[in-house]
């Protein structure tokens, strides 16, 4: 080190103890014992560096899910089930016991763990290949059957882990790898709305469709997780809480963008809000099982 | 001890129930159907709230098999059972469930082949069982009866197999053996339970958090788990082997066959013997592990081996790779669902032993 980048490192070294000795003369002292934590990871979640590329949904969501399990207190009787996608390293971040599903089949795999488990809380983790295109039929039987478990599906309206490919849910004229020049309706149909269509299903019990873009579409989306969770206590069927996700990689755009971009286009096809709800009835039961409602 | 007039396809089903199986999932296909049905029947009465017990038909074999791996994955008895078509749609499930490590046991009433096929007997799965099946390197416990009674003895010793090396077992019937007739004895056997730590109960705070997979994405990692597994099937290979031998002490002809093929195969060691010919049958009855050691030991002593299968020939593969040229291997096979009749492989047998004393 030379004598000239010494001089610059005390002085820079004075400048910062000045700064502390004001913040110190207003009042805000730095010791870290006397903060306060108003918000932290929750400890059901794993402290870990994620995969996820910068902005995208996903580490958001996995994190919603994991508080949702801490403040309810069941990290101890909860199996997820990881599906392929992006998600796929779900069990790296998530601290309750998982399974990792073949492509579209999570829906039968938590079938066989809720079957044998009735008591614990399963839920599944897909994205929209995974959950509407190759293993729609897995979906649809489970949500027809009843199983009650929730099924959280991350609609981004492209296959990311395989890098942008066309999704059953890509919009109408949206490029991507494999729709080069737009989706074409007359080549490839429409978007499938998923939520709209289990909905019909007797089995469903708690549909809703939400979004992670922006502070409010957050808050609601972790308090339909909370419903989800809680609503397996009642045994009435499918919790299915879709979420309209960002992919700012295979969408080309900023992780701002791809936000105003859900505002903007993706909610033009897939509406937000509630698509099917529990009656007063089958929540006034849930009071009645004695525990608090989260919301 | 209670001995009962059953089909094949209903002791499996009755032994599943006593083997303590907690889960059966499958799909309705000829003609192994029954197992579905006996258990849709027979499975909610010994359900109870201590023990949980799950009959369930899935919308396909697809689901099926998905649904056995989540129950095996939570530490759960979990089979299915289906005949070759979907069989071949569970492949998929099947390669993860090896590569996750799971015990479950699955069950191919095989029918003959290829696509829809028809629904009589065929040994046209033998490469599809014992050679792994769906993609990746692995290993089903292959498991074959050649009569009812083992129908229900392989769900005991398949499920105890299972446990013991957290593999998928295969046990590998046909049509013929699905749905005959023959009386079966139950009661012989003790059902043992194995510990599951890995099993994804739900995770205290005593232990980490157990994950159910088969990916490991850096190939180092892969490659070690490769590698584990082909250590597991060693030891399978070393301890598991099974077989049968009739007549075989001073035979110089000996018919190799399984299941149906075998039961056939007896009658005619028998024919020939009454003709003065010295033969006899070896029939393997681990598919895989396959009794390679004892058939290369037989053939330094036998003149010719004459495998027999209901297929165009797959494992006279095998024994000729057991055999290693020793002497000669010759085969004999029907096809498309036609099952052979002890005097055409007795005829068989005499045209190649005539062509030999001619050479």
């Amino acid at each position: 080190m030379s004598a000239e980048e010494l001089t610059i490192t005390e002085k820079s070294d004075k400048s910062i103890s000045a700064e502390t000795d004001t913040l110190n003369a207003t009042g805000i002292s730095c010791a870290e014992d006397e903060y306060s934590v108003v918000y932290e990871r929750p400890h059901t979640l794993l402290d870990v560096n994620m995969h996820y590329c910068p902005g995208c949904a996903h580490s958001l969501v996995h994190k919603l899910i994991m508080e949702a399990v801490e403040e309810l207190g069941i990290q101890e009787n909860t199996i997820g089930v990881a599906p392929v996608g992006c998600a796929v390293f779900a069990y790296d971040y998530m601290d309750v016991d998982m399974q990792e599903a073949a492509h579209g089949r999570a829906t039968a795999v938590a079938t066989g763990i809720k079957r044998l488990m009735p008591d614990k809380y399963v839920f599944t983790y897909q994205g929209d290949g995974d959950l509407a295109a190759i293993g729609i039929a897995e979906t649809i039987h489970t949500i027809n059957r009843g199983e009650n478990i929730m099924i959280v599906f991350i609609n981004n309206a492209v296959y990311g882990m395989t890098s942008g490919q066309m999704a059953p849910t890509t919009l109408v004229g949206m490029k991507t790898t494999t729709s080069p020049f737009g989706r074409d309706t007359s080549v490839y149909g429409f978007p499938i709305k998923v939520s709209e269509l289990i909905s019909q299903l007797p089995g469903s019990f708690y549909v809703t469709r939400q979004a992670v873009n922006k502070n409010t579409a957050v808050r609601k989306t972790k308090k339909a997780i909370l419903n989800a969770l809680n609503y397996q206590k009642l045994n009435k069927g499918t919790c299915f809480i879709e979420i309209i996700g960002n992919c700012p990689s295979n969408w080309k755009m900023t992780p701002v963008e791809s936000n105003n971009f859900i505002d903007e286009q993706m909610v033009k096809t897939f509406p937000l809000g509630d698509v099917k709800l529990p009656s007063a009835e089958d929540l006034k039961q849930l009071n009645q099982t004695g525990d608090k409602q989260p919301c | 001890m209670e001995t009962k007039l059953m089909k094949g396809n209903e002791a499996l089903a009755e032994a599943a129930i006593q083997a303590g199986c907690d889960a059966y999932f499958g799909y309705p296909i000829t003609p192994q159907s029954e197992v579905l049905e006996y258990l849709a029947r027979e499975i909610p009465k010994y359900n109870t709230k201590e023990h949980i017990r799950v009959v369930l038909q899935a919308e396909s074999e697809i689901a099926s098999i998905n649904m056995v791996y989540g129950a095996a994955g939570a530490g759960f008895r979990a089979m299915t059972s289906s005949s070759s078509p979907g069989i071949s749609l569970m492949q998929e499930g099947i390669s993860y469930i090896a590569g996750a490590e799971l015990p479950c046991l699955i069950v191919n009433v095989n029918r003959a082949g290829p696509g829809l096929g028809t629904i009589q007997p065929g040994q046209g799965d033998y490469f599809q069982a014992t050679k792994g099946g769906g993609h990746g390197d692995y290993k089903l416990i292959v498991l074959a009866p050649s009569s009812v009674q083992e129908m229900a003895d392989f769900v005991f010793l398949g499920f105890d197999l299972a446990d013991k090396y957290r593999n998928p077992v295969m046990i590998l019937s046909d049509g013929a053996i699905g749905q005959m007739m023959e009386k079966v004895t139950f009661g012989n056997y003790t059902v043992h339970k194995t510990e599951k730590p890995w099993a994804t109960t739900g995770k205290p705070e005593s232990r980490g958090r157990n994950y159910i997979t088969s990916l490991h994405i850096q190939p180092e990692k892969l490659e070690e788990h490769n590698l584990k597994l082909i250590e597991k099937y060693k030891e399978i290979e070393k301890n598991e082997v099974r077989y049968e031998e009739i007549m075989t002490e001073d035979a110089e002809y000996i018919f190799v066959a399984y299941g149906l093929s075998a039961r056939i195969c007896h009658k005619a060691a028998i024919m020939a013997r009454e003709k003065g010919i010295k033969a006899g049958m070896f029939r393997p009855i681990t598919l895989f592990p396959y009794p390679s050691e004892r058939l290369s030991e037989l053939a330094d002593k036998a003149k010719l081996f004459l495998t027999v299968e209901l297929n165009a020939g797959q494992m006279v593969e095998d024994v000729r790779l057991a055999v290693n040229g020793k002497i000669s291997v010759e085969f004999y096979g029907r096809l498309g669902g036609m099952v052979p009749n002890p005097e055409e492989i007795v005829n068989k047998l005499e045209n190649l032993i005539s062509k030999e004393n001619v050479s």
